[in-house]
């Protein structure tokens, strides 16, 4: 398992290498020590890897992820898993701004909380938060689901497109356009799914309430017709 | 851009270092803030009946004429120390006035800072060149906090520097820009604040100075600072007691706070706090926005 200590090893050294790696690589579980709040850690991997980060991070660690797995021990800066395309990535601890920001797929766990504009421009991507998140989470989410166990804050969902929002906890207010929406059987099964895949356990399902788009302010209205 | 940062020490055994932690906070965020640097470090306490003023002169000044002439003023010597282009001196409390016009009469010399406790350090330059030039790292205190600045608002220049203070033993240092800050120093000037440059963080600085004057806690001067200034905002916001923290409501800019038994630390990016000891252990969260976060000894 190679070990990489950015404390003498330059960080885009480590980038660099695990940029190199190949779908045959035999190298494929990763330890990075002495992270020390650095960005872009492990950012732009294309490779069915594992990596360990065993500290906090700065921002956009694991930025554009594919295929990899990579967990960080400790917080994360703004853009965590920023513009992921597929892999799994998990914080221990918790999440600064934009975590899962524009992401177009993969999977994304924060086990701590998730502040501001979580999955803001959200793509396609999943995201579990297992704490709460802060203000305009899913701004302008347009594909993708953001699972949430604690509370979400002001104007969630702000100007969403087709993402499915699911809360445990209470919202502090909707954004514009989005709307709270039954919670059908297929949506449970989505939701069963994407918390089982998160590794979470014990989540009464029935305590979730599911928003999303009411589909006013993105589709043309005929009524509007004389404004053009 | 901009990096700020603040520390507060729980532990006295931490005091005789308190300048070497900024020292380093302060280097760590070169990158965010490369124009100039400027910090407040609160020390001893000025003898019963002084104050500190904290003087800033241009390169070369004759600084021991100035301290003879200000000591006639005075009617004895001045306790002085000389760090680079600043002068921290010692005055009677009952002749600072005077000792202030007599400032005013000088050229090339400006008060950057006053207080029983607060000494303010500030120069254009990279910040951890400015740091050692003023030997921040050699400084004893309680608290301090400290600034790197990438100017968007205002001129690079010493001036433009922070921390801004605008009363005895307060400062602040900002990261961001008001969009109303004209507004709100023509509404501080009428209630007889007086400021002396056109930078918007300065207003920021008056309008606590305001609050608190008028009898506000740190606390309320925070709150009123909300409903009051509009645009992008972290601020921490120095005391003779500690420190406090706000940002703007929709947290248009970092912050990353840590504490431990020790001390508590904030800084725009962790970066700034991972060679504090015990950092590991530490709590480390983001402040909410619109939330005032503070430290004060009692």
């Amino acid at each position: 398992m190679p070990t990489v200590d950015l404390a003498d090893t330059p960080l885009r050294d480590l980038n660099a290498a695990l940029h190199r790696l190949t779908p045959d690589s035999n190298e494929t579980h990763w330890r990075v020590l002495n992270p020390r709040g650095r960005h872009s850690v492990a950012a732009g991997i294309d490779a069915p890897v594992a990596v360990e980060i065993a500290g906090h991070v700065g921002y956009y660690c694991a930025g554009m992820n594919k295929q990899a797995s990579v967990v960080v021990h400790g917080n994360a800066g703004q853009g965590l898993a920023e513009n992921m395309m597929s892999g799994q990535v998990r914080v221990k601890g918790d999440a600064s701004q934009a975590a899962g920001a524009t992401g177009c797929g993969g999977l994304l766990v924060i086990d701590g909380n998730a502040s501001a504009r979580c999955g803001i421009s959200m793509k396609g991507i999943d995201i579990v938060v297992q704490g709460s998140v802060g203000h305009l989470s899913a701004f302008m989410a347009q594909a993708g689901n953001l699972v949430v166990l604690g509370d979400a804050g002001e104007a969630l969902g702000d100007s969403i497109y087709e993402a499915h929002l699911y809360v445990r906890g209470t919202v502090s207010s909707l954004g514009a356009d989005c709307v709270e929406k039954p919670l059908q059987e297929h949506h449970r099964a989505e939701l069963r799914k994407l918390l089982e895949a998160a590794g979470v356990n014990g989540a009464d399902l029935a305590e979730f309430r599911r928003y999303g788009s009411a589909r006013r302010l993105y589709h043309f209205h005929v009524d509007n017709l004389g404004s053009y | 851009m901009c990096g700020i940062v603040g520390l507060f020490l729980k532990d006295p055994r931490l005091e005789p270092g308190l300048g070497a932690l900024l020292a380093g906070m302060l280097g760590t965020l070169c990158d965010r803030g490369p124009d100039s640097a400027g910090f407040a470090v609160y020390g001893r306490d000025a003898p019963a009946g002084s104050a500190k003023l904290t003087l800033r002169t241009v390169p070369g000044f004759d600084v021991a004429g100035l301290m003879e002439r200000l000591g006639r003023v005075a009617g004895a010597p001045l306790p002085h120390q000389v760090r680079d282009t600043h002068v921290v001196m010692t005055v009677p409390a009952a002749r600072e006035a005077a000792i202030r016009a007599e400032l005013a009469r000088i050229p090339g010399t400006s008060i950057v800072g006053a207080g029983r406790r607060m000494e303010i350090f500030k120069e254009v330059g990279r910040p951890d060149r400015v740091a050692a030039r003023f030997g921040l790292e050699r400084m004893a205190g309680t608290h301090g906090i400290g600034h790197t600045r990438m100017a968007t608002e205002s001129a690079v220049t010493t001036d433009g520097a922070h921390p801004f203070t605008t009363g005895p033993d307060q400062c602040l240092v900002h990261n961001g820009s008001l969009s109303n800050h004209n507004a709100v120093r023509r509404e501080l000037v009428r209630h007889g604040m007086s400021f002396q440059t056109e930078n918007d963080s300065e207003v920021a600085a008056g309008f606590m100075t305001w609050k608190m004057r008028e009898g506000a806690s740190l606390e309320a001067a925070l709150n009123a600072a909300l409903a009051a200034l509009d645009g992008f905002y972290t601020f921490v916001v120095g005391t003779a007691a500690g420190f406090g923290v706000l940002r703007d409501p929709i947290a248009c800019k970092p912050a990353v706070m840590a504490e431990t038994d020790r001390w508590v630390a904030f800084g725009t990016e962790y970066r700034a706090l991972v060679d504090l000891p015990g950092v590991g252990n530490a709590k480390v969260w983001e402040p909410e926005p619109a939330t005032p976060y503070l430290w004060e000894r009692h």
